[in-house]
């Protein structure tokens, strides 16, 4: 009995100095972080429109889109497909993928279709797209907003992050969209 | 495709580079000597062990520290338990989320507790902060007891005839305080100016570029997420784990993440060759589980930056590989490293699917954690490591016909009985367990109480891939990694009870074995080398522990792999 108090104050004390001490010391440093380790948003007239880094939902024609998501989006509950590579319903779902792909972009070649635009990511709210991505879509969303094609691929090409050493190259959807509203 | 394989093998080879000087730090630790951190931690472990009045410098034989090492388990599941069964109710829960039912909350006290962190709940829905903040306590603390138990097994392994093999509760907050605290600061700061969160306010309402209304979850996750790399428990804070944009937001965090959870056990390793002084020895082990690692590793690499053939007949350009499940910023080649690092020591974070990943993959995957002696978990991977050496030192004596000698003691018939135990018991709780669950699949026996509706309900893919899910459930359950094939319906009282049961039996056991066996032989008479004596630092016993690893797991898993990975490999062809 005596030693399950002993244990018991010595695990109480551990949990202050791990559970307590230790977070809040981490929250102190996390003032000094971007937007004080509230997570960096973006912001169009001061009001904020998304998460830097947490994708989000783009449907409409006059936008970029990101990748499919298993969630919807869904940036309470993210979650991935799970879909083994041999699952005959989920080779369907891509196969459907690429077709609406190519319907909504007629002027596209099935080769030129990147994988990442039909597969769904591992969290559902993946901020990114290949270059081969967005690339693909500019002839469409500049023929929506009347913009030159020129003009929307030139948007583009200065939104590649291109890895210096290592990494893969991105394009951030939300910033490359919120860009695009800026396009006169 | 150069800078992903370019970021691969250089941040490899930054933890190893890394892990000596922490290895060397740590034999430090573990020896007793001067830190730089004594003078901030030393009054404050004294104030805890005074309090608590626990006596942290008597001597304890092995026996002693395993009643210490079950007792204070004990306590912490039962605090764990009971904060996640009522969190609904308790406070710091912003987000209103739900009480645990008791099954869910035995088998997520109990992951926790054993540094597997299976998680059968989502952390945006499941969690309060209070309880991610007491999950973050047995984060340190489970990897402190498994650091503990490796640092009573140095200690046995020294060549004199001794009962006293150091302190637990010493080794315990030695571990806790100087080597998983300090280094968790450094990547959580890592994380904080990468963009990770870190606040105690709930969800976030915005309205989108588009005009949609969403939510955000955040949380206090930089804190938690270093702790779970370092101590490699590998829980994710928010539902998919390091997949997460804000649990792991850049390729930089993917490499800090990716060093943070090497570096540990790599330095083990390093930490046994400077607290023995044999450092020959410990390049011997170093060597045979990089071999190891890199016959895992490269394979995955390949499968997935090829891509999946079967998407790859639709014609399309899978330049960048197989991306299902994957995220762009990480890319295919980081992706495949990290699935294999975090099953070959027993992290068990993902930043990619792992039920997505290709058959050879998979496969891979589940070999990594069926042999569990690769690096290894927090501690304990050298406690799985221990057990093959002594079969092999056993097997080798017998097969040159001499008395089987480890550093200078006597293996005996006692020590090996033990070790055999222990390497069959992890085969048996894999295949059992999930030929338990796929005679019900296969029956499609209805559940009752156990889970609503028939057995097939839990799997999210047919055939190959479905065995796979259920046999992945348990090998992670087994090895104490915590990662999944996530797509299987684990939340139920079924998965809950028998994956807990399973996850409690192979934590405990293979602490108790070797901690057993090596404090026998630590008080057994010192047989100074001779020229009859087997060397156990050449590279001929490194071939040797191999084979017997390869042996062993080859044995009795290749008919596991055939039924599941392997046969969906050969119908994607």
């Amino acid at each position: 009995m005596k030693n399950i108090i002993s244990l018991l104050k010595f695990t109480l004390l551990t949990v202050i100095l791990f559970a307590v001490i230790y977070p809040l010391a981490i929250y102190g440093i996390a003032q000094f972080a971007p937007n004080q380790g509230k997570g960096e948003t973006i912001s169009v007239n001061g009001k904020v429109v998304g998460y830097q880094k947490i994708g989000q939902k783009f449907d409409q024609p006059n936008y970029f889109w990101g990748r499919p998501s298993a969630v919807d989006y869904n940036a309470a509950g993210s979650a991935g497909s799970n879909k083994g590579p041999s699952n005959a319903e989920y080779l369907a779902l891509v196969q459907k993928r690429i077709d609406t792909f190519l319907i909504v972009h007629p002027y596209l070649k099935k080769s030129e279709i990147p994988a990442d635009m039909v597969t769904a990511s591992g969290s559902g709210l993946d901020p990114n797209i290949s270059p081969e991505g967005a690339l693909i879509q500019v002839k469409r969303v500049a023929k929506e907003r009347n913009l030159a094609e020129t003009k929307v691929k030139a948007l583009v090409e200065s939104k590649i992050n291109k890895p210096t050493v290592m990494g893969t190259p991105t394009v951030n959807v939300l910033e490359l969209n919120v860009a695009l509203d800026e396009l006169k | 495709m150069n800078t992903e394989l370019f970021g691969v093998i250089s941040i490899f080879i930054i933890s190893i580079v890394l892990a000596i000087p922490v290895g060397k730090y740590i034999a430090r630790v573990f020896l007793g000597d001067k830190t730089f951190l004594d003078p901030i931690f030393n009054p404050i472990e004294k104030f805890i062990f005074k309090i608590s009045g626990i006596n942290s410098t008597e001597e304890m034989n092995w026996k002693q520290h395993l009643k210490a090492l079950l007792s204070v388990n004990m306590v912490w599941f039962f605090l764990c338990f009971f904060v996640l069964l009522f969190q609904g109710s308790l406070f710091l829960n912003p987000d209103n989320n739900p009480s645990m039912t008791p099954d869910l909350a035995f088998n997520t006290a109990i992951s926790f507790l054993v540094n597997c962190n299976l998680q059968h709940y989502s952390g945006e829905s499941g969690l309060s902060y209070l309880s991610q903040m007491v999950l973050m306590f047995l984060q340190f603390v489970s990897a402190g007891v498994g650091m503990a138990a490796a640092a009573m097994i140095f200690t046995a392994m020294k060549e004199r005839t001794t009962d006293k093999l150091g302190n637990f509760y010493n080794y315990f907050i030695k571990s806790c305080t100087r080597i998983l605290l300090p280094l968790s600061a450094i990547v959580a700061v890592a994380l904080l100016f990468s963009g990770t969160p870190m606040i105690f306010e709930g969800k976030d309402a915005i309205t989108t570029l588009q005009g949609d209304q969403i939510e955000v979850s955040r949380g206090p996750a930089a804190a938690f997420i270093a702790i779970k790399h370092i101590g490699t428990n590998g829980g994710g804070f928010f539902g998919v784990n390091s997949a997460h944009p804000l649990e792991n937001p850049t390729y930089f965090t993917n490499a800090v993440e990716l060093c943070a959870q090497l570096i540990i056990p790599f330095a083990m390793v390093f930490a046994l060759g400077f607290f023995l002084k044999k450092r020959k020895f410990a390049c011997i082990i170093f060597g045979v589980m990089t071999v190891g690692f890199l016959l895992l590793v490269i394979p995955t690499v390949i499968s997935e930056i090829n891509g999946n053939p079967a998407i790859e007949k639709m014609g399309i350009a899978q330049t960048t590989g197989a991306m299902e499940g994957k995220e762009v910023r990480f890319g295919p080649a980081i992706s495949g490293f990290w699935s294999i690092a975090t099953t070959v020591i027993s992290t068990g974070s993902v930043n990619s699917m792992h039920d997505s990943s290709m058959p050879v993959s998979g496969a891979m995957q589940l070999l990594a954690m069926m042999v569990n002696a690769f690096y290894g978990g927090c501690g304990v991977g050298i406690l799985n490591f221990y057990i093959f050496i002594i079969l092999a030192v056993f097997i080798s004596g017998l097969m040159v016909g001499r008395t089987p000698e480890f550093l200078g003691k006597k293996i005996e018939a006692r020590e090996v009985k033990i070790a055999a135990i222990i390497a069959i018991l992890h085969p048996l709780l894999i295949l059992a367990g999930t030929a338990l669950a796929s005679y019900f699949a296969a029956h499609d026996t209805a559940m009752g109480w156990w889970f609503s509706g028939n057995a097939t309900g839990w799997l999210n893919n047919p055939g190959h891939h479905g065995f796979s899910e259920m046999l992945y459930e348990f090998t992670s359950s087994a090895a104490n990694n915590g990662s999944g094939f996530e797509g299987l319906g684990d939340n139920n009282p079924f998965w809950n009870i028998t994956t807990g049961i399973v996850l409690l039996l192979s934590r405990f056991i293979p602490i108790i074995g070797p901690l057993a066996i090596a404090g026998l032989l630590a008080n057994k008479k010192y047989i100074p080398e001779s020229a009859g004596t087997l060397k156990t630092d050449t590279t001929i016993f490194g071939v040797m522990i191999f084979a017997v690893i390869a042996i062993i797991a080859a044995l009795s898993f290749f008919p596991a792999l055939a039924l599941g990975p392997l046969a969906e490999y050969f119908t994607l062809q």
